[in-house]
C-alpha cells in the first residue's frame, strides 16, 4: 500500500475487512477504505461493483454483516443515519432523497432549521442561508420554492447545498455529477476543493473518469464486490483505471460507425413553449445521431418531452416520416415509430416494485401476445436477451428493480425502450450513471442501430460523448437553438463556446 | 436571476392552491347557511348555532390528532372507540363518587386516550404492521373493552357532578367551553406544526419516509408522538363528549372514526401524507357538522347525511388529485424557465 497522506493522524474514517450480503448476492467482500483529513479519495467500479452498498454501511444505512468502521482509529457502530451525521459525515445519496411537499430550504435544513427565540424556527435566517449556499454553487434556485417539479439536475444541486451545510469532517458523494454539465461541475469542484483544503476528507463517486482525476488524489477501486486496489491518482492513466475496474482492456469508447443519411424521419418546425423554449427548428435523418448539447437547464429535456407529447406545444409542428403529430399525444407519437428514453428514470422510466422481465417487456406487450394473453415465456426470453446485451448485474431476471444498483436500472429503462424496435428514438443522456465498459457497448449498439437506419436524437451533459457520437451536435442556450456545429467542425471548445454563449 | 423570480411565482402559487381550499370551504359554509336559512329562518337561532359549535368542537379535536397521524402518511381508525371507552369509564369513574374532582376526570380520559394511542405508536412504527391494519384491530379491541366494562349498563346525567355538565354546556362571557378548548388546541398544534423543527419533521415523513429516514430524522419517536397526540385528544373529547351528552352507553361515538377522516381529508390534510393544516381540518370538521345540522333542518332523511359526506370525501380527493397533477405541471413549467 503506499503512504497515507495524512502523516501519523489515523484516517477520519476507516473501513476494515466489511462484508456485507443481500440474500444470494455478496455485495460487498472483504473491503477496506481509509479516508484521511484533507484527501479526496475516488471509489471506481463497474455498475453494480458494491460502491453505493460501501456509502451505505459508511453512512449508518446498513450495518456490516462482518468487518468494522472506524471513526479517527476507534471502532465505532453507527445504528442509524443519524449517528453518522452526529459524527461528522455528511453524504450525497446516488438517487436524491427530497421531501417534495417540503420547500427547498427547508429540504436543505430539515431537523437543524435555525432557531430563533423559544426555538422556533427562524424561517428568514434558514433562507438566506439557503440562499448563500446556492450563491456558492452558481445555482439561481428559490430557497422558498417547493422541492415538487424540479428536474433530476436541479435536485442534485439541492442535495449537494444540504451534504455543504453540515460543515462535515467526512463528505460522502455518490455520483454528485451524474446529471450536471460541465459548468456546474467545475463549481462543484471548486467548493469541494476549498472544503479539502480546510481539512475535510472526501469520498467521490463518478462514472466520468475525468472528473477523478480532476479532484482526487487517491482511487480505490472495486470488482464484484471485491477490493482490488487503492492507490494514488498521479501517474495512473485512464486505461490502468479501466484495467483495474474491468480486469481487462476495453474496446474504443466511441465506436460510431460512418453512416450515410437517409430520408428525414423527425422534422421539427419552430416549435415553442411559452417560457420555456422558444422557435426551435431541427431535422433528423434516419441512420443519423444527432446530439442536442447545452448546460443544465437550456431546455433541452423539455424539447424531447414535447415532441414525445408528455408536454403540450404552443406554437410549431412535429412531424415523423413525413406525418404531422398532434400535440401532447405520447400514444399518438409512440404508434408513430417515436421513442423516449426519459431523464428521470426512476420516475417516468420504471415500475420499481415489479421485476425486470415486467419492466422490460412494458413497452411491448403487442409483441409479446399470444392471442389473447401476455406470454410469459416471450417476455422472459425477451428480457434475458437485452440483459445480457447490456451486461446487466442481476441476480434473478424475475427480481424487483428496486434492489439492482442505480447504473444497472439505467439499463433496464435502456433495454425497455430499445427493445421496441423504434423509427425515431430520442434518448435523454444515454450514459447517466453507466459504468465505462456499458457505456462503450451503449455507444455501440446506438451506432448500430443508427447504421440500421435509425434516426437518433441524443441529449447528453457528456462533452466527450457528445463529440464521439453525433453526426451533428445541435446546442441550445436558454431554451433557443443557438448552434448547428457538424462533426469535423465539432470540439470541446466550439460546442462550450455555443453554449455558455460566449461565441456566436 | 429569472429563474428566481420564476420560483417565487410557484411558491405563492403553491401558497395560493392550499388558502384557496380553505377559503373554498368557507364559501361552501357560508352558502350552506344561506340556503338553509332561507327554507328555516330558525337554523340560526341561538340554539342552533350553539349547537353546532358544540358538536364541531368534539369533532374537531379529533381533527386535530388524526391531522397529525395522517400528515406522517399514516391513520388512526381506533379514535371513535377510544371516546367511547373514555366516556363510559370516566362517567363511571365519576357516578362512583361525586366527590372527585373534573380535572382529575380529564386527567384520566387524557390518559386512557394516550394509552391507547401508545399501542398504537408502538404496533406502527416498531411492529412494522400498516396502521390500517393496526388500528383496525385496536378499532375492534377498544370497542370490545368498552362493552365488556359497561356490560350493559348506561351512564346518566344525573349520577354526573353538576360542575362536568356546566363545563359541557356553561361557558364564559356566553361563549362556550368547548369552542373554546377546540380553538385553544386547533391554534396551538398549528403553530407547532409550522413553527417548530419537530413540527416539520412530521410533514418531512409523510412526504417520504424513507428520505426522512436517510435525513436521520427521529422518525419513529414522531409517528409515536402522532398517535399519542392522536389519542390523547380522542381521550379529552370522550370527557368532553360525557361532560356534554350527560348519558352515554357503551361504544357511544362508534363510527365516528370515519366523520374524523372525513373532515381531515375534506379540510385538505393529504391522505398520502406530507400536505395539509389543522386549521384546514378543523374547518372540515365544522363544514360535515354543519351539513348534518342543515339536513335535520332540512328535514332531510338521515339517510342522505351519509351520501352527502361521501360525496364530499370524493369531490375533496378528486380535488386534491387534480391539483397536485397541476401544481406539478406548472411547477415544472416554471423550473424549465432556468435563466431564459
Ligand atoms: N437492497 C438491496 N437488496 C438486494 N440487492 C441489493 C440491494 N442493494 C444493492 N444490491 C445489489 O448489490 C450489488 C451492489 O450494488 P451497489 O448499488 O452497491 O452497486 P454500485 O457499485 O453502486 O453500482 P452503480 O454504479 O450502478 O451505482 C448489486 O448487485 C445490487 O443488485
Ligand atoms: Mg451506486
Amino acid at each position: 500500500m503506499t503512504e497515507p497522506p495524512g502523516g501519523d493522524a489515523p484516517p477520519v474514517l476507516a473501513l476494515r475487512g466489511v462484508s456485507k450480503a443481500f440474500g444470494a448476492v455478496q455485495a460487498l467482500r472483504d473491503v477496506s477504505l481509509e479516508l484521511f483529513a484533507g484527501e479526496a479519495h475516488a471509489l471506481a467500479g463497474e455498475n453494480g461493483a458494491g460502491k453505493s452498498t460501501l456509502v451505505k454501511t459508511l453512512t449508518g444505512v446498513y450495518r456490516p454483516d462482518t468487518g468494522q468502521l472506524l471513526l479517527d482509529g476507534e471502532p465505532v457502530e453507527f445504528h442509524s443515519p443519524a449517528d453518522a451525521q452526529n459524527a461528522g459525515v455528511a453524504v450525497i445519496y446516488q438517487e436524491p432523497t427530497m421531501f417534495p411537499d417540503l420547500s427547498v430550504a427547508e429540504n436543505i435544513f430539515i431537523g437543524r432549521q435555525p432557531r430563533a427565540a423559544l426555538r422556533r424556527i427562524d424561517r428568514g435566517a434558514m433562507h438566506g442561508r439557503a440562499a448563500e449556499l446556492f450563491k456558492r454553487l452558481g445555482v439561481a434556485l428559490d430557497p422558498e420554492q417547493p422541492a415538487r417539479g424540479l428536474s433530476i439536475a436541479d435536485q442534485q444541486l439541492v442535495e449537494i447545498a444540504k451534504a455543504l451545510s453540515r460543515d462535515a469532517r467526512v463528505l460522502i458523494m455518490d455520483e454528485p455529477t451524474a446529471a450536471l454539465s460541465g459548468a456546474e461541475v467545475t463549481r462543484l469542484f471548486n467548493v469541494v476543493k476549498a472544503l479539502r483544503e480546510q481539512g475535510c476528507a472526501v469520498l467521490f463517486i463518478s462514472h466520468r473518469l475525468d472528473e477523478i482525476f480532476e479532484l482526487c488524489q487517491r482511487v480505490t477501486t472495486l470488482r464484484d464486490g471485491t477490493w482490488i486496489a487503492s492507490e494514488p491518482v498521479a501517474g495512473m492513466t485512464h486505461d490502468d483505471l479501466i484495467r483495474r475496474m474491468v480486469g481487462r482492456d476495453l474496446d474504443a469508447l466511441y465506436p460510431k460507425l460512418d453512416t450515410v443519411p437517409g430520408e428525414v424521419a423527425l422534422k421539427v418546425h419552430r416549435l415553442t413553449r411559452e417560457g420555456v423554449f422558444t422557435d426551435v427548428s431541427f431535422e433528423v435523418r434516419r441512420g443519423e445521431i444527432v446530439a442536442l448539447a447545452g448546460l443544465v437547464g437550456a431546455g433541452r429535456s423539455e424539447v424531447a418531452r414535447a415532441i414525445f407529447g408528455v408536454d403540450r406545444w404552443d406554437a410549431g409542428s412535429v412531424e415523423v416520416n413525413g406525418r404531422g403529430l398532434p400535440a401532447a399525444s405520447p400514444t399518438a407519437a409512440m404508434s408513430a415509430g417515436l421513442a423516449l428514453v426519459p431523464e428521470d428514470r426512476r420516475q417516468q422510466g420504471l415500475v420499481m416494485e415489479q421485476s425486470i422481465e415486467r419492466n422490460i417487456g412494458l413497452t411491448g406487450l403487442k409483441n409479446l401476445r399470444r392471442g389473447p394473453v401476455i406470454s410469459r415465456a416471450a417476455e422472459r426470453d425477451r428480457a434475458r436477451d437485452w440483459a445480457i446485451r447490456l451486461q446487466l448485474k442481476f441476480n434473478r431476471l424475475s427480481d424487483a428493480v428496486n434492489v439492482l444498483s442505480g447504473g444497472n436500472q439505467q439499463k433496464v429503462v435502456l433495454g425497455k425502450w430499445l427493445s421496441t424496435r423504434p423509427g425515431v428514438l430520442i434518448i435523454d443522456e444515454p450514459t447517466r450513471g453507466i459504468d465505462v465498459g456499458t457505456k462503450a457497448e451503449v455507444h455501440r449498439l446506438l451506432s448500430e442501430l443508427a447504421a440500421d437506419g435509425l434516426a437518433v436524437l441524443m441529449i447528453s451533459s457528456d462533452l466527450p460523448e457528445v463529440l464521439g457520437m453525433a453526426d451533428r451536435v445541435l446546442v441550445m442556450q436558454e431554451g433557443r437553438l443557438v448552434a448547428e456545429i457538424p462533426r469535423d467542425a465539432a470540439t470541446e471548445e466550439s460546442v462550450m463556446a455555443a453554449a455558455t454563449g460566449r461565441a456566436s | 436571476m429569472t429563474a428566481v423570480t420564476a420560483g417565487r411565482g410557484g411558491r405563492s402559487l403553491v401558497d395560493l392552491v392550499f388558502r384557496a381550499r380553505e377559503l373554498s370551504i368557507v364559501a361552501a359554509l357560508v352558502l350552506l347557511v344561506a340556503v338553509t336559512t332561507g327554507v328555516n329562518g330558525n337554523f340560526l337561532s341561538g340554539q342552533g348555532v350553539k349547537d353546532i359549535f358544540l358538536n364541531a368542537s368534539i369533532l374537531v379535536l379529533l381533527a386535530v390528532g388524526q391531522s397529525f397521524v395522517i400528515i406522517t402518511k399514516n391513520i388512526d381508525l381506533s379514535v371513535g372507540s377510544v371516546v367511547g371507552l373514555v366516556a363510559f369509564t370516566v362517567g363511571d369513574f365519576l357516578a362512583a363518587d361525586h366527590g372527585r374532582g373534573i380535572v382529575f376526570a380529564v386527567i384520566l380520559g387524557v390518559a386512557i386516550g394516550a394509552v391507547c394511542g401508545l399501542a398504537n405508536g408502538l404496533l406502527v412504527s416498531f411492529g412494522r404492521v400498516p396502521a390500517l391494519v393496526v388500528t383496525l384491530g385496536t378499532l375492534y379491541v377498544i370497542q370490545g373493552l368498552d362493552h365488556f366494562i359497561a356490560h350493559g349498563r348506561q351512564i346518566n346525567a344525573v349520577d354526573l357532578p353538576p360542575a362536568l355538565l356546566s363545563m359541557g354546556n356553561g361557558g364564559v362571557l356566553g361563549i362556550p367551553y368547548l369552542p373554546l378548548i377546540a380553538v385553544l388546541v386547533m391554534v396551538a398544534a398549528g403553530y407547532y406544526l409550522r413553527s417548530y423543527a419537530s413540527g416539520r419533521d412530521f410533514y418531512a415523513i409523510g412526504s417520504s419516509p424513507e428520505a426522512a429516514r436517510l435525513a436521520g430524522l427521529p422518525v419513529r419517536r414522531r409517528v409515536m408522538t402522532a398517535y399519542l397526540l392522536s389519542g390523547g385528544l380522542a381521550g379529552l373529547a370522550g370527557v368532553l363528549w360525557l361532560a356534554r351528552f350527560g348519558t352515554v352507553v357503551a361504544d357511544a361515538a362508534g363510527g365516528w372514526e370515519l366523520q374524523v377522516v372525513s373532515a381531515v381529508v375534506v379540510g385538505g390534510v393529504a391522505i398520502t401524507g406530507g400536505v395539509g393544516s389543522v386549521y384546514g381540518a378543523a374547518l372540515g370538521a365544522l363544514l360535515l357538522t354543519t351539513i348534518t345540522s342543515a339536513l335535520v333542518v332540512l328535514k332531510v332523511d338521515p339517510f342522505w347525511q351519509q351520501a352527502i359526506t361521501g360525496a364530499l370525501l370524493l369531490l375533496a380527493i378528486s380535488v386534491d388529485r387534480l391539483l397536485a397533477l397541476r401544481v406539478a405541471r406548472i411547477l415544472r413549467r416554471r423550473n424549465a424557465r432556468h435563466g431564459s
